[in-house]
């Protein structure tokens, strides 16, 4: 089973349900966690894994070996992304335009550009609490392109049989939200019944229903807003799996690093449950 | 004062973590401006693309979207192709499969695509094109504290970077034109290809943290980030209270890395009281305690942008 | 000498673009014959790299002064490989006429 919990709006709790949710199925199941909100990933925080190993996440950039080219333009000319440019007899390459795609070196007619790891981040690996294997996924301060470290970090392990991966996903509903995604059986969708968390929930839900994903939410903060969330989820027929009532304290534990299910024991249950609901919507559709 | 054509200076405001109140601050800001006996004209950036929600506060009337084309994408004729696969040999991003309606000919996933291009040379057919996108609207709009630039991003689109950008610029030239001292910019969390859009070439950032672990562990990142396109920084603190340990240990870190912090923010279920009202806090509550917080970094940070014109 | 200005539109009078790698037109000046030409902006439409895309149609036009607002790394990095050098707009420079008599008169800023 692989689930992502992603939210749209940033700051809802996504990684509160999802690190809480890995620790509740960490008895049952073989549980593995993998921190695709690469920009500011906090799982660690809370599951706290001893890291065991760490990769860098590269891009294959182009390098030209000059003294065979030719100068003849190709490779600038077939690069969508202007990440080659052509002084005279020197070819230019912009790393952080690179998209690592391998365009300029199938069309080298020559067959002068061989292509360089250009490292863009890290991929780490180990085991946290209650015997979760623990994936991050790092970008490197001032590097533009999340996606492929999210990619990378995916393939690092098959999806296997009795295995539950969860995906904590960056914020926002663009491109990395969407590599998240990519191949899940179930959406997790954390939210606040405010207009912010709202609106933010809608482009999640366009997207998930472009790429045939099942979801339901979990309505964090329940008690602080008003309900159109509720309104619309019943319009979207999406359904609502967990509350998690507004409470200050609890507020203040999380910021401590504390998780869920330590503060509130009774959660652990809960979660299971809403685990239970999604297997039976996962097994639903497949049927 | 600034001299006539003098560029308007540009403030971003940035978090690392999302949901720690850019929005609301942002929206607070562009009232108590407004506010005052001779408002300084001052233009407004929403650079959140893909999770935009100063427009709900700020609620613009006459909305005239304007088309944010982005990058293109590939797509197969299946008339043309003879299934032979050069196209999903070169693929870097598994984006190339047996139509799913007649697997007899390819086809590409426009969800998977990245738009690089290398199966269009590949195909020994000619049966792949390279095909425009719109990838979302942008808009110029008028609010009751100041002109907004804000796009939408389609669901799932990439080039935010771009669309940030675009409406950063259009921002700026708008502020020139109407001799604007001022461009504040609602930054996207994160650290990524948007957010590097929004921090290029602004004079300020400011930094919305919360106390908590996760709030200083992204405030580091954020820093960082600002610091190695050197935008100089400060902090304020939102939602001080919930967690004073984690308070103190911003305080410290801010001491240590000398950056200058300018407020703390009460926890105030007032803020997101005047959220659901779609109305900024000063406005609907004025005397809350996050109201007056969020005047004093206001004020602060206007200070501190006007210190810096010298 | 070739210069290379960004514009907002394709004429002398227009205002300059204080964008470099998305401005609409380039207008290219030459200061022996006084003649110029307008081109759209190749970096303009594009989804990424358009201060690369901009560049080398300027490298490609052989120019040997390239004005505008600002430049990025990208763009930076090709002009200095081509030895195109990079002039920017004064606070007082509006149009693209303004521009080239404020190269003339060396008072745009490096």
């Amino acid at each position: 089973m692989q689930i992502a919990v992603a939210s749209g709006k940033g700051g809802t709790g996504k990684t509160t349900i999802a690190t809480s949710l890995a620790l509740s199925l960490a008895s049952l199941a073989k549980v593995r966690y993998f921190d695709c909100d690469v920009e500011a990933p906090n799982g660690h925080l809370f599951l706290k894994p001893e890291f065991s190993e760490s990769t860098p996440a590269v891009i294959r950039i182009p390098q030209i070996q000059t003294e065979k080219c030719t100068a003849c333009g190709r490779c600038v000319e077939v690069c969508e992304f202007h990440a080659l440019a052509q002084v005279g007899k020197n070819i230019l390459v912009f790393p952080q335009l690179c998209h690592g795609c391998g365009s300029c070196t199938w069309n080298c007619p020559e067959n002068v550009i061989v292509e360089v790891p250009n490292p863009i981040g890290t991929l780490e690996r180990g085991m946290a609490l209650e015997n979760i294997e623990f994936f991050r996924g790092l970008l490197t301060i001032s590097e533009p392109m999340p996606t492929p470290i999210i990619r990378q970090l995916k393939k690092r392990v098959h999806p296997q049989p009795n295995t539950i991966n969860i995906y904590d996903a960056p914020p926002g509903a663009s491109c990395s939200v969407v590599e998240t995604l990519r191949g899940v059986d179930f959406a997790l969708l954390v939210t606040e019944p405010t207009p912010f968390g709202l609106h933010d929930l809608k482009q999640m839900l366009g997207i998930l229903s472009d790429m045939n994903i099942p979801s339901g939410v979990v309505i964090n903060r329940d008690g602080i807003g008003d309900d159109s969330l509720e309104e619309t989820l019943r319009e979207f027929n999406i359904p609502v799996l967990l509350r998690v009532p507004f409470d200050r304290a609890l507020a203040e534990n999380l910021a401590s690093g504390r998780t869920l299910v330590d503060v509130y024991p009774e959660y652990r249950n809960a979660l299971r449950d809403l685990y239970q609901q999604i297997t039976e919507i996962v097994g639903g559709k497949t049927k | 004062m600034s001299t006539q054509n003098s560029r308007a200076k540009q403030l971003i405001i940035l978090s690392g973590k999302g949901g720690t109140g850019k929005t609301s601050i942002s929206a607070a800001f562009a009232h108590l401006n407004a506010d005052q006996e001779e408002p300084r004209p001052m233009v407004f950036v929403d650079a959140d693309v893909d999770a935009a929600n100063l427009s709900l506060v700020l609620q613009p009337g006459n909305l005239d979207p304007k088309e944010f084309w982005g990058g293109s994408l590939a797509e197969i004729d299946p008339e043309k192709c003879i299934n032979c696969g050069a196209c999903s040999a070169v693929c870097r991003y598994d984006a190339i499969f047996p139509d799913p309606k007649n697997d007899q000919v390819q086809w590409i996933d426009p969800i998977a695509c990245d738009g690089c291009a290398a199966c269009v040379y590949a195909c020994p057919e000619g049966a792949i094109s390279m095909v425009r996108q719109q990838e979302g609207n942008w808009f110029q709009s008028n609010t009751p504290y100041g002109t907004l630039f804000h796009a939408e991003l389609f669901p799932g689109r990439e080039n935010s970077g771009k669309l940030v950008t675009l409406i950063k610029q259009q921002a700026r030239l708008y502020a020139e034109d109407i001799q604007s001292q001022c461009v504040v910019i609602d930054g996207p969390p994160g650290i990524g290809c948007p957010v590097i859009s929004a921090c290029a070439g602004t004079d300020l950032g400011l930094i919305v943290t919360e106390p908590s672990l996760m709030g200083l562990h992204d405030l580091k990142r954020v820093l960082g980030t600002l610091r190695h396109f050197h935008v100089p920084s400060v902090i304020c603190i939102n939602k001080a209270d919930i967690y004073p340990e984690g308070t103190r240990a911003i305080r410290e870190y801010a001491a240590a890395e000398g950056i200058e912090l300018i407020g703390e923010i009460p926890y105030d279920e007032k803020v997101p009281r005047a959220m659901i009202e779609g109305k900024p806090v000063t406005v609907l509550f004025p005397d809350s305690f996050a109201a007056k917080a969020i005047q004093e970094v206001w004020h602060k940070t206007t200070s501190l942008l006007q210190l810096q014109e010298d | 000498m070739k210069l290379i200005i960004s514009a907002q539109n394709p004429s002398l009078e227009a205002q300059v673009d204080r964008r470099f790698g998305r401005c609409m037109w380039l207008v290219l000046f030459d200061t022996e014959t006084n003649q110029w030409e307008a081109f759209q902006n190749p970096g303009a439409s594009q989804s990424g790299g358009a201060g690369v895309a901009a560049a080398q149609f300027i490298v490609d036009q052989k120019a040997k002064v390239v004005v505008s607002g600002d430049f990025g790394p990208n763009a930076s990095r090709a002009f200095q490989a081509a030895k195109i050098e990079m002039r920017r707009f004064t606070d007082s420079t509006t149009t693209v006429q303004e521009a080239v008599d404020h190269f003339i008169q060396d008072k745009l800023l490096k």
